[in-house]
């Protein structure tokens, strides 16, 4: 991978390789930036040391819950680790007024936006459908199926843009929508049939692709031909691509777009580019399709790695803060782990309580079935 | 002080059961939460579990190399903590309740009786069946709960036939079709039939009162095989019938078929492709259908290399060293290769190029319990007779203990497959995809032979060498194995080639 520092321009690349926005490299040297310094050029060392912890305590939610799954805790978890500063970055860009659109991978989104992760292992634990209240932190609940949560925030954006609530200059009250999906996502139809929504509407969104390399096993020669910021020339609006490993990088771009959104500018597509280090899912082994010396090399970026030797290099940390960001992770993940075993089995005839407003006759009659049937076992554990 | 128990995990979406490839820990070590403590192998994947408790490891309940179902306690670790024995990881009383439940709910022929009693049994796993989604394979017998006495309850539920009642929705449904079979003239209390409107047809034909029929499919309903089922017991003569039949029609009868292979085992099994079975095949496959192969062979006296291996064994340098004949032939190998060097190249379709290999790294194909692996000694050229031996043996011994690092069966150049283990004298062996060449070598026994004019007892053995013909032409791959069998047959001559 080329990084071409001295870019401005982020639409249009030349040939050859595609033009990639850094600010930190992997060594955690900040590299000045023509276009982007100017957009990030608020940002506090105590900022940085919340995006330090963002990151680390993010990963720590993953970790711990593919511990769990592999203790049967839970029936499945979707690992995001390679992609903490690509979430973080673009989700920490975000007002409290946008809203968000995630896949089943954004557990850094969700950390984020303030959604409880021992909320998130419900889910995956099987004990409930999605726990949170999507109203109450503006970030949707997970959408399993692959690349329809565009539809849906398109949808959403068309929806902001008729309240009126875009491009009005209010900066409380221009919303913009922010839809995640993977590589792998890009090639179905659901996407390309929002791309065309959002264009034709000039509609407030935000296409965030993370482009983790894999969609399961197929790498991504398999998905395009083209890099796949520049699918959104096709459509009339502009596409880049950032360092997906870069929290500034993320966070600067997304800045933009968003921007762009609330102003009534319509939709653009970033693709953060970064890789998807462990498995699909935990029900997936990637060493049957790629090379450890693929991971090796994504290995040397890692995300974390690099905001913590910049902040080291600036001198905003010391090792004390390294510590106690530290200790925090393990606590939370004890907590986690707690609560993760606590989750109550929901009861048998709750299955009837979320489908309907008014339930009907016929399902009341099914439920009271089912209740009278399980009361008929004579043994305590009426499993509920 | 307190001991926890960590069962099976289903580590992937309705696996039913994992293989315990190697323990991480063993009794005595302290272990803290998340250590990996066990590698386990899933129909799916190779996985390392996590502990979920921090503690001292009291057992390991499942040794490595079994395969046991998810819910199997495997280790038990005594923790600190003031609590009784407790249970992670998969629910098995619990899972199997639900199932049981779903099983209920769904209204199985219940066998009221047997039902109560049967409490703890594990389920029988008939085979095994590994399932790569859903929730896995039903036991045929899931455990049934208690009921509470006289709360039979009043819907849904199996009469004392066996036969389901659907429940009566008092909706004016209509009558079940079960009296288009003729029945419903009796009380009121006679079970209605679930069954589909052809085979009820099917009943009709056959003149079989569908009523009579014990229904086996899902729901309790009658399938097209209970009736043909029930046709064929009425066509056949009952036992009292039976006494007025002919005496000829007896022995027919003897003859039935158990419907049994032998050992009174099943017929066919059906096993699952594991991943070694499936990755010989996949190699053997890209092997056979990329490389044109060519095998020759050759009959050769190897009375000599093995006079020399019965010296060299009471010598003091292989004292403690098994040597066999085969050290010896892949010794000649690595001997023979820089004098046919196309032998050892490699075909590099993607760069268009042949790798011409300056060294050996000499596979050698292992039968194990887990199939064939063909790991390889890496730079075998610069190892002598002893060092060779010893590789070898070392090898053999990781194979058949299934702990062949991946490592050692990556960038092999040449083969030997030692065929003459099994009695065989040769093969046409299939060349280890990546490489030119494999050498097939056969027993070794005493034949009588022609020995310097004379008819004599000599030791035999024959050599087959499948190659590449891409690599290799005829001419150089007949050299190499003239080449080979001239040291084996002759030792001497390693003296004066290197």
């Amino acid at each position: 991978m080329t990084v071409d520092t001295a870019a401005t321009s982020n639409r249009g690349a030349a040939d050859g390789e595609p033009e990639l926005v850094q600010l930190l490299t992997p060594e955690g040297q900040r590299i000045p930036h023509e276009r982007y310094d100017a957009l990030i050029d608020d940002i506090t060392a105590d900022e940085i040391r919340g995006f330090y912890r963002d990151l680390v305590l993010s990963r720590r939610i993953d970790s711990e819950a593919v511990s769990l799954q592999r203790q049967g805790e839970l029936g499945l978890w979707a690992s995001m680790l390679g992609q903490e500063a690509a979430q973080v970055g673009s989700s920490r860009a975000l007002r409290r007024q946008d809203h968000v659109f995630p896949t089943y991978r954004e557990h850094a989104v969700a950390w984020c936006r303030g959604v409880d992760p021992a909320q998130l292992l419900g889910l995956f634990r099987g004990v409930d459908q999605g726990s949170w209240d999507p109203a109450q932190n503006n970030f949707h609940l997970y959408t399993i199926v692959i690349g329809a949560q565009t539809l849906h925030a398109t949808g959403y954006a068309m929806g902001v843009q008729r309240d009126g609530a875009n491009g009005t200059g209010d900066p409380d009250r221009d919303a913009a929508v922010i839809a995640y999906f993977g590589d792998g996502a890009t090639s179905q139809g659901d996407v390309s049939e929002s791309f065309i929504w959002a264009s034709v509407n000039n509609a407030p969104v935000v296409f965030f692709c993370q482009n983790n390399q894999w969609a399961i096993s197929e790498p991504l020669e398999r998905q395009t031909r083209v890099p796949l910021y520049r699918r959104a020339h096709g459509f009339g609006f502009p596409g880049l691509r950032v360092d997906g490993n870069d929290v500034l990088a993320c966070l600067a771009v997304t800045r933009e777009a968003l921007q762009r959104a609330r102003d009534g500018e319509g939709p653009s597509l970033i693709e953060a580019f970064t890789y998807r280090m462990g498995a699909h899912t935990t029900t997936d082994d990637p060493t049957r399709y790629r090379l450890d010396t693929e991971l090796e090399h994504w290995r040397l970026k890692d995300p974390i790695e690099r905001v913590k030797a910049y902040m080291i290099r600036s001198e905003m940390a010391d090792q004390a803060f390294f510590e106690q960001i530290e200790a925090e992770a393990d606590d939370m993940a004890e907590r986690l782990r707690r609560e993760c075993r606590a989750l109550p089995d929901p009861a048998p005839d709750s299955i009837f309580d979320q489908v309907y407003v008014d339930t009907p006759p016929t399902l009341l009659a099914q439920r009271d079935e089912m209740v009278r049937y399980l009361d008929s076992f004579a043994d305590e554990e009426a499993s509920r | 002080m307190s001991v926890s128990q960590f069962n099976l995990p289903d580590v992937g979406e309705g696996l039913t059961e994992a293989e315990i490839v190697s323990w991480k820990v063993k009794p005595g070590d302290s272990v803290k939460v998340n250590d990996i403590i066990v590698e386990i192998e899933t129909a799916k994947s190779l996985v390392e579990l996590p502990c979920p408790y921090a503690g001292v490891v009291e057992g390991l309940l499942v040794e490595e190399g079994q395969t046991v179902p998810v819910g199997t306690p495997i280790i038990s670790v005594r923790t600190g903590e003031g609590k009784p024995v407790e249970d992670v990881g998969a629910p098995g009383e619990g899972a199997e309740r639900t199932a049981e439940q779903r099983e209920g709910m769904a209204e199985q022929p219940a066998k009221p009786t047997s039902a109560e009693t049967t409490e703890p049994a594990e389920p029988a796993e008939p085979e095994r069946q590994p399932v790569l989604v859903g929730y896995g394979p039903r036991t045929a017998s899931a455990k049934r709960r208690p009921r509470k006495p006289g709360t039979e309850p009043s819907q849904g539920r199996s009469d004392t036939n066996g036969t389901p009642q659907r429940p009566s929705t008092g909706n004016g449904e209509p009558a079940g079709a079960g009296d288009a079979a003729g029945e419903g003239a009796a009380t009121g209390a006679r079970p209605r039939v679930l069954a589909k409107p052809p085979v009820r047809k099917l009943a009709k034909d056959l003149g079989v009162d569908i009523s009579t029929v014990t229904p086996t499919g899902p729901n309790g309903t009658v399938t097209r095989d209970d009736v043909h089922t029930a046709a064929a017991a009425v066509s056949t003569p009952t036992p009292t019938e039976a006494e007025t039949a002919t005496a000829s029609a007896q022995p027919a009868r003897e003859r039935v078929p158990s419907g049994l292979g032998w050992h009174g085992e099943d017929r066919e099994e059906r096993l699952p492709i594991r991943s070694v079975r499936r990755k010989t095949a996949e190699a053997m496959v890209q092997s056979a259908f990329t490389a044109p192969h060519v095998t020759e062979f050759v009959t050769v006296d190897v009375t000599r290399t093995m006079k020399l291996a019965e010296r060299l064994r009471e010598s003091r340098e292989f004292r403690d060293v098994k040597l066999t004949p085969l050290a010896l032939v892949a010794r000649a190998l690595c001997i023979a290769i820089p004098r046919t060097p196309e032998v050892n190249t490699r075909w590099d379709d993607d760069a268009g190029e042949i790798v011409v290999q300056r060294y050996v790294n000499l596979g050698i194909a292992a039968a194990t319990p887990r199939g064939l692996v063909v790991p390889n000694i890496k730079d075998a050229h610069e190892l002598s007779l002893r060092e060779l031996a010893t590789g070898i043996n070392q090898l053999a011994a990781t194979a058949r203990e299934g702990k062949t690092p991946p490592g050692d069966m990556m960038g092999g150049t040449i083969s030997i497959t030692n065929v003459g283990v099994f009695g065989v004298d040769t093969g046409t062996p299939i060349i280890n995809p990546g490489e030119a060449a494999i050498l097939a070598f056969g027993a070794v026994r005493q034949q009588p032979w022609v020995h310097k004019g004379k008819i004599k007892p000599r030791w035999v053995t024959t050599l087959g060498l499948s190659f590449d013909h891409r690599l290799v032409d005829g001419e150089q791959g007949s050299r190499f194995l003239s080449d080979v069998a001239s040291l084996l047959e002759d030792p001497g001559n390693a003296l004066a080639w290197s």
